[in-house]
């Protein structure tokens, strides 16, 4: 079932000018605006940015679960070079199910309260796996421990309300890998977790993408989890990349004004601050995202050509940036 | 800190809340049936088993500890949601644990509220937000004039960076950290006292994460609040924190100023937790996660619950369960109690964790 190693350059997902949209009677609101990137095999591409700025509507358009009537409004998504934006319902299921793992922002969504984790596990593993019942589980608990939870042979028969916050979140991460998908789109997998597990999960992560050429998805706030994690990063704001690169870079580094106002907002450890910086102001609503760039009523850099002309992605250093103050005098010369 | 603490007499004076000795757990047993043809014993799974902390007026304590030592159980307890097993919880002054009815509760109740680990799940789908924000408020006729109703939800959709016009829309129409932020709207509508919030920032970006925080640190100037906050990241209690109690296996195993916690942890699982931070700056340091396995609540170790992944555990450690007693010695760790052998019988250095 491996894919041959000669396509090695070719990546294994392939989103291309993708949109997402929302009709409603006020008109339609663009949630993801043309946002182009790739992952390749044994890759991790973390996401982060502002709260609704768009990461978890992008994780679900690739999957093909965008909740009606938030729909695809232009773009492709390849998956090993092949389109899956546009498969029939059934035939999208069938490969999310064998090849796309997904572990999502809300944990409770995906567990089935009325049957026991081990139930839910068993069962996704013998659909997508040719294993007993008896293998099933007993990969199932493996997978439990591998996820961190103590006691897994006796916590496999309890149902999700009897696991913490933090235990939950793991199961369904369990339940995200137990078919061993080649792609895995991991919405806030370790929002609730400790330090020491996130750590577990994260290794796991990683074994997962080295040994089984997995591409990850991974959407963060948690600039610490990227750091460590993930090759590269992309920032996005109001449904458009601001900036993606290197992970040392981006973090490093920051190219543009809102990575570099993220950056500073984190607490820090070495010092306390009686307040925390923040980026005055928020992010704009869907129904009124500002001409030219997006940033542009917060940005403390901001000019004249920024209020006028959307920026694109500009090359820098080893990142694109989507910004003005960025525009190579190249990029220039070609828009004439 | 200990048991023993006087009474004061003036209430003012006391800590808002008092908690003492709370337990609780919970049967997990398999089905009575299945339990009875396989011969199996009931299994009860203790999450919390003798919490003490107080927190004066006007300040925060922070819970911090490995995914299911029972944070959120504490929380639960706190706010009246689960009965504890045994063990007291006094809110200014009043013995909640003692009022068994809905009617004697209620007064209390008005002057807390909690933000969920799961901001999904406290959201009811089918209202929309400018009705879920406001729902405390009606719950407890603190406003009986709609339109002035509506003005503070206005106030409090603004106060959480979102506008007026989102109270139209239903939960489902948000993105998850813009569904964290209605729930602090809501709890934070009835004017509480005191707040517990579990994890309230976890599903934030750092930006939204820095607002909110000092949106907290704000209210609590201005109007006194109290909080008992709980999350994993260690930076946000860092910065939110007057002290911090360390939860491993159902128990708290060291409290102490947020200071003297950062600089000068005295408890090995402490320790071990503070080197398990991830480094931002990327110096190569990495981050130590604490070893070894995580405990087993329905198979918990002998003596001291943390000996079996403690570098300093020894014979006395495996038999004798450690009570929580003030750490003797330096001015550093004024204040600071915890539950360890090694730190009681001095035979673990002072010396921080590598930073
Ligand atoms: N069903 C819907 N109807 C209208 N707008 C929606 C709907 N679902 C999401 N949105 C909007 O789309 C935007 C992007 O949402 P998304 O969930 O992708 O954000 P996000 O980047 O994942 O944020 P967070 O970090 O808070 O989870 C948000 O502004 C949100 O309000
Ligand atoms: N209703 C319940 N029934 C059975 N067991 C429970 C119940 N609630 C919690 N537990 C168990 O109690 C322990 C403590 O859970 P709790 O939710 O308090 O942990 P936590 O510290 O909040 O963890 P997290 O950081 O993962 O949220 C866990 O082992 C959990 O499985
Ligand atoms: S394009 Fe202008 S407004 Fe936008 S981020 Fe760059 S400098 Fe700021
Ligand atoms: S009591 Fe013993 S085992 Fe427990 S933390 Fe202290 S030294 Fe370690
Ligand atoms: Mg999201
Ligand atoms: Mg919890």
């Amino acid at each position: 079932m491996s894919a041959p190693a000669t396509r090695a350059n070719r990546p294994l997902l392939d989103v291309r000018n993708l949109h997402v949209e929302f009709p409603t009677r006020r008109g339609r609101l663009v949630a993801v605006d043309d946002v182009s990137f790739h992952i390749d095999a044994g890759e991790v591409l973390g996401v982060v940015g502002e709260s609704g700025a768009g990461k978890s509507l992008t994780g679900a358009a690739i999957i093909g679960l965008l909740e009606p009537p938030g729909r695809i409004a232009g773009g492709e998504v390849l998956l090993d070079g092949k389109r899956i934006d546009n498969l029939p319902a059934e035939q999208l299921r069938r490969i999310r199910g064998r090849q796309i793992g997904a572990v999502f922002q809300d944990p409770l969504t995906s567990l089935d309260p009325l049957f026991t984790v081990g139930q839910q596990l068993t069962e996704t593993i013998t659909t997508h796996l040719d294993l007993s019942e008896s293998e099933a589980r007993n990969r199932a608990i493996e997978l439990l421990r591998e996820v961190g939870i103590p006691g897994a042979e006796r916590r496999i028969d309890h149902y999700p309300h009897q696991f913490s916050g933090g235990m939950r979140q793991r199961v369904v991460i369990a339940l995200a890998l137990c078919a061993q998908p080649r792609l895995i789109i991991a919405d806030e997998p370790t929002t609730a977790l400790d330090v020491s597990i996130q750590a577990q999960i994260i290794t796991l992560l990683k074994r997962l993408c080295r040994d089984h050429g997995a591409a990850v998805m991974l959407v963060t706030h948690d600039m610490g989890v990227i750091a460590e994690t993930a090759d590269r990063v992309a920032v996005m704001y109001a449904g458009r990349i601001a900036e993606i690169g290197p992970v040392a870079d981006v973090i490093q580094r920051p190219r543009h004004p809102y990575t570099v106002g993220l950056m500073g907002s984190i607490p820090k450890l070495d010092r306390a601050v009686p307040r925390l910086v923040q980026i005055e102001g928020s992010m704009p609503r869907l129904n009124a995202i500002p001409t030219g760039c997006a940033f542009n009523p917060r940005c403390p850099k901001v000019f004249e050509r920024c209020r006028i002309e959307r920026p694109e992605l500009f090359p820098v250093g080893g990142s694109a940036a989507a910004c003005w103050l960025h525009a190579t005098t190249l990029a220039e010369a070609a828009r004439g | 800190m200990a048991d023993g603490a006087a009474p004061a007499r003036d209430p003012n004076a006391g800590p808002l809340l008092s908690v003492r000795d709370i337990a609780r757990s919970f049967d997990v047993s398999r089905p009575w049936l299945a339990r009875m043809l396989e011969g199996q014993p009931r299994l009860l799974l203790k999450a919390v088993d003798g919490v003490s902390f107080d927190i004066p007026r006007g300040e925060t304590l922070s819970l911090v500890g490995e995914s299911g030592c029972g944070k959120s159980t504490v929380a639960r307890l706190v706010v009246g949601l689960y009965r504890p097993s045994r063990g007291t919880i006094n809110f200014d002054g009043v013995n909640v644990t003692a009022l068994r009815t809905r009617a004697a509760l209620k007064p209390v109740r008005r002057r807390f509220q909690m933000i969920f680990q799961d901001p999904y799940a406290s959201l009811n789908p089918r209202w929309r937000v400018r009705d879920i924000i406001a729902e405390p408020i009606r719950a407890h006729r603190l406003m009986k004039d709609n339109q002035e109703i509506g003005r503070r939800v206005d106030e409090l959709l603004r106060l959480v960076r979102l506008s007026p016009a989102d109270g139209e829309k239903y939960p489902h129409e948000f993105s998850g950290g813009q569904r964290q932020r209605i729930s602090i709207a809501r709890a934070l509508s009835s004017n509480p006292d005191f707040l517990v919030c579990d994890e309230p920032t976890s599903a934030l970006d750092v930006s939204v994460q820095a607002q909110i925080l000092n949106l907290m640190k704000d209210l609590q100037r201005e109007l006194g609040l109290t909080y008992l906050f709980i999350s994993h990241n260690l930076a946000v209690v860092f910065h939110i924190s007057d002290r911090v109690g360390v939860m491993y296996l159902g128990r708290i195993v060291e409290l102490a100023d947020v200071k003297a916690l950062f600089a000068s942890p005295q408890h090995p699982y402490t320790r071990l937790l503070l080197d398990a931070i991830p480094d931002l700056e990327m110096s190569g340091r990495g981050r130590t996660p604490v070893a070894g396995e995580v405990p087993n609540p329905l198979d918990p170790p002998t003596g001291c619950a943390f000996h079996p992944r403690c570098p300093w555990a020894n014979e006395r450690c495996r038999r004798e369960t450690p009570v929580m007693k003030p750490v003797p010695g330096g001015a550093s760790s004024s204040g600071t109690v915890a539950a360890c052998h090694a730190v009681e019988e001095g035979r673990i250095g002072p010396g921080p964790t590598q930073k």
